[in-house]
């Protein structure tokens, strides 16, 4: 009795499990636009019920990897794919990986001072002093000199940095390495240095957090999260020698100035352009050229269109900087490159 | 057993099928394969970890566990720091958890009421069962504040000429990471160590007490001594813990990859790094880098645990002597 009831069970579950017409989509990678994509994808969701596309924000080394595995539909990273690695996705599998932007990121200093509750102004050379460990103390003469309004104390500065692997660490440093040839060679550009100076923290969360509970201390997160949280953050000078505090407005200014090439892979730091914010990347999301399966490949191309029209109408409630108009336009013809096995 | 007169020995066949319905033979056979699957596991594990570190194995040999420098950028990569932070954070926390952790349990065996020993006993035994992460949200919200304004004031102003007290104190430091382990570890050294001394016979007790010990003097000097092979494996197990402990380290040690000579100063551990960078690790020499610091642990874990058989055996035979 109990032996057939189970038996029935089983059944029916094999028989209920596969919904008809139902195409479900996996991705992962970066962290940073995870709750953009996945406002996208639910919103999509609720726009076409049969298909369903799941993203799991593992870290953007870990999308490209496993879009170079094959073992996700897509891919996604705060960094755009490196030489070696298109060519490892090329011999891996047969075919290219396409970059397609999807949204604006910036990352900001933050700093807590006691008693100094102003906007302090920072010069790239500022910022690669402070963090290579030459400029030790707020009080140096080159912060009060871009600070004279500001009275900074004397003490020693405490610099805080990510402790994990991250892209936010990727923009800050690739910043600094256009800023700095000393920075370029002595710490390079990459999701994780060898940082001189400073505690780390894991996360934008782990960094602020350090950076709330340590007096006299400065750290980099993403303007998303310093927005959210209410952080105050300082201004940059951009390479126009204005000051400039991120917003979404001067982070657009920043995607505008930059000649986008036919890959998308672009780095858009340090940018010309009066009102640009100098701290700024695009996040992309990484589609191979030639998807076997085609029910897949048309849910795919579908949603980058819809992503480049109604989803980028989402982005400014949720902090993030929108695609320039030009980019987008660019995208759109890139899509018809997707295709499926014919 | 069959109860029918049999005239000739029955054949093999039947006999092992007559063991197997009997069930010996089975629970033989299963209990090997458990036993057996174990086995495999960790002969699975090893050589996942020696496979996945042959790129980093092979660029840099034995300068891996010399070198301290941790460059992703320039893909140079040397374990130092790590090891370093892994066996400091580890013995200082023992240092301050196994007296704290003896003395309660010589408490909860000896002299508490059975009622009392029983109740406390319980609550310790749930504090080991507390998720790491909390341990580690508990170290930066109230531990390192503690820390700050109270206990590294008062150790700077006493002992702050020793280099090992030197330097400023950040909160997130070595000695933080050694208190949040130590406050981990705790219940294994007393959970266990209560049962251990539990479990010496009461005839020992007996015999100190009529020959005119006092109640200490007969808790330190016999009966912690009889079971002190037990303690030992305790501490050891408590060592075992604080060595692998990843979540509540890294989130209070300050993820600094060097090497200073102050407890005060920020470190890392092995466990810390591999889970803060393996995630964003693109290139396959930073994997095989990072799987590499998973085998050095794994190789320290088991000097550790050597050692602590050896200490074990050898205190073993001066007490049977």
């Amino acid at each position: 009795m109990i032996r057939r009831s189970c038996l029935g069970v089983l059944v029916t579950g094999c028989l209920v499990m596969p919904v008809f017409g139902q195409i479900s989509l996996t991705g992962a990678g970066a962290t940073f636009p995870y709750a953009m994509y996945s406002k996208w994808f639910d919103d999509y969701h609720k726009l076409h019920p049969n298909i369903q596309i799941n993203y799991q924000s593992i870290g953007s080394g870990g999308g490209i990897r496993q879009v170079t595995e094959g073992t996700v539909d897509f891919g996604a990273s705060d960094g755009p794919m490196t030489d070696d690695q298109l060519k490892g996705f090329r011999e891996k599998r047969g075919c290219d990986v396409l970059h397609f932007p999807t949204v604006l990121g910036a990352v900001v200093p933050i700093y807590n001072i006691p008693g100094v509750t102003a906007d302090l102004d920072f010069t790239p050379e500022a910022l690669v002093g402070i963090f290579l460990g030459k400029i030790t103390k707020w009080n140096d003469p080159v912060l009060t000199k871009l600070n004279p309004k500001v009275k900074l104390p004397g003490s020693d500065i405490i610099v805080v940095h990510r402790s994990d692997g991250s892209g936010t660490t990727y923009v800050w440093s690739d910043y600094l390495s256009k800023v700095s040839d000393e920075w370029k060679t002595r710490v390079g550009k990459n999701t994780a240095l060898n940082w001189p100076v400073g505690l780390g923290g894991k996360g934008n969360e782990g960094v602020s957090g350090q950076v709330k509970q340590s007096p006299n201390s400065i750290g980099y997160v993403e303007l998303t999260y310093a927005a959210q949280n209410k952080m105050s953050f300082g201004r940059v000078r951009n390479s126009s020698g204005a000051f400039v505090k991120a917003s979404l407005a001067s982070v657009t200014a920043a995607a505008a100035g930059v000649q986008m090439p036919d890959d998308f892979r672009v780095s858009i730091t340090n940018p010309s352009g009066k009102t640009a914010y100098p701290i700024c990347s695009f996040t992309w999301l990484l589609i191979p050229e030639e998807i076997v399966d085609k029910q897949k490949s048309g849910v795919i191309t579908d949603f980058l269109r819809w992503m480049l029209g109604p989803g980028q109408k989402l982005t400014e409630a949720l902090e993030f900087a929108p695609l320039p108009k030009a980019v987008v336009t660019k995208e759109e013809k890139a899509i018809a490159k997707v295709h499926s096995k014919a | 057993m069959s109860t029918a007169p049999s005239v000739l020995p029955r054949p093999r066949a039947s006999q092992f099928a007559a063991k197997l319905r009997a069930g010996d033979q089975l629970a033989y056979t299963l209990t090997l394969i458990c036993a057996a699957s174990i086995f495999l596991v960790t002969c699975l594990l090893v050589y996942q970890l020696w496979a996945g570190s042959v790129l980093s194995r092979q660029k840099f040999g034995w300068n891996f566990i010399f070198s301290s420098t941790w460059d992703p950028v320039k893909e140079d990569y040397g374990g130092v720091p790590f090891m370093f932070g892994t066996v400091v954070t580890s013995l200082v926390s023992l240092l301050i958890s196994v007296p704290i952790g003896l003395g309660a349990a010589i408490f909860l065996s000896e002299m508490a009421l059975p009622g009392i020993s029983d109740a406390l006993t319980f609550l310790i035994e749930l504090l080991a069962a507390v998720p790491s992460v909390i341990y580690g949200l508990l170290g930066i919200f109230l531990l390192v504040p503690v820390l700050e304004s109270v206990v590294v004031p008062a150790l700077k102003s006493v002992l702050g000429f020793l280099p090992i007290f030197a330097g400023p104190f950040y909160g997130v430091s070595l000695l933080s990471a050694s208190v949040v382990l130590s406050i981990m570890i705790v219940p294994f050294i007393i959970s266990v160590s209560r049962e251990v001394l539990l479990a010496v016979p009461v005839d020992q007790r007996e015999a100190a007490l009529s020959l005119g010990a006092t109640r200490w003097e007969t808790t330190w000097q016999v009966v912690v001594p009889y079971a002190s092979r037990g303690i030992y494996g305790s501490i050891f197990l408590a060592l075992a813990r604080a060595l692998g402990e990843t979540m509540a380290v890294t989130m209070v040690v300050g993820n600094t990859s060097k090497v200073q000579t102050s407890l005060l100063a920020p470190g890392n551990s092995i466990a810390s790094v591999i889970a803060n960078q393996f995630n964003e690790a693109t290139s396959d020499m930073y994997i095989s880098a990072l799987i590499e610091l998973g085998l050095v642990l794994f190789a320290i874990t088991i000097i550790i645990n050597g050692l602590a058989r050896l200490m074990i055996l050898t205190t073993g035979a001066r007490i049977a002597k």
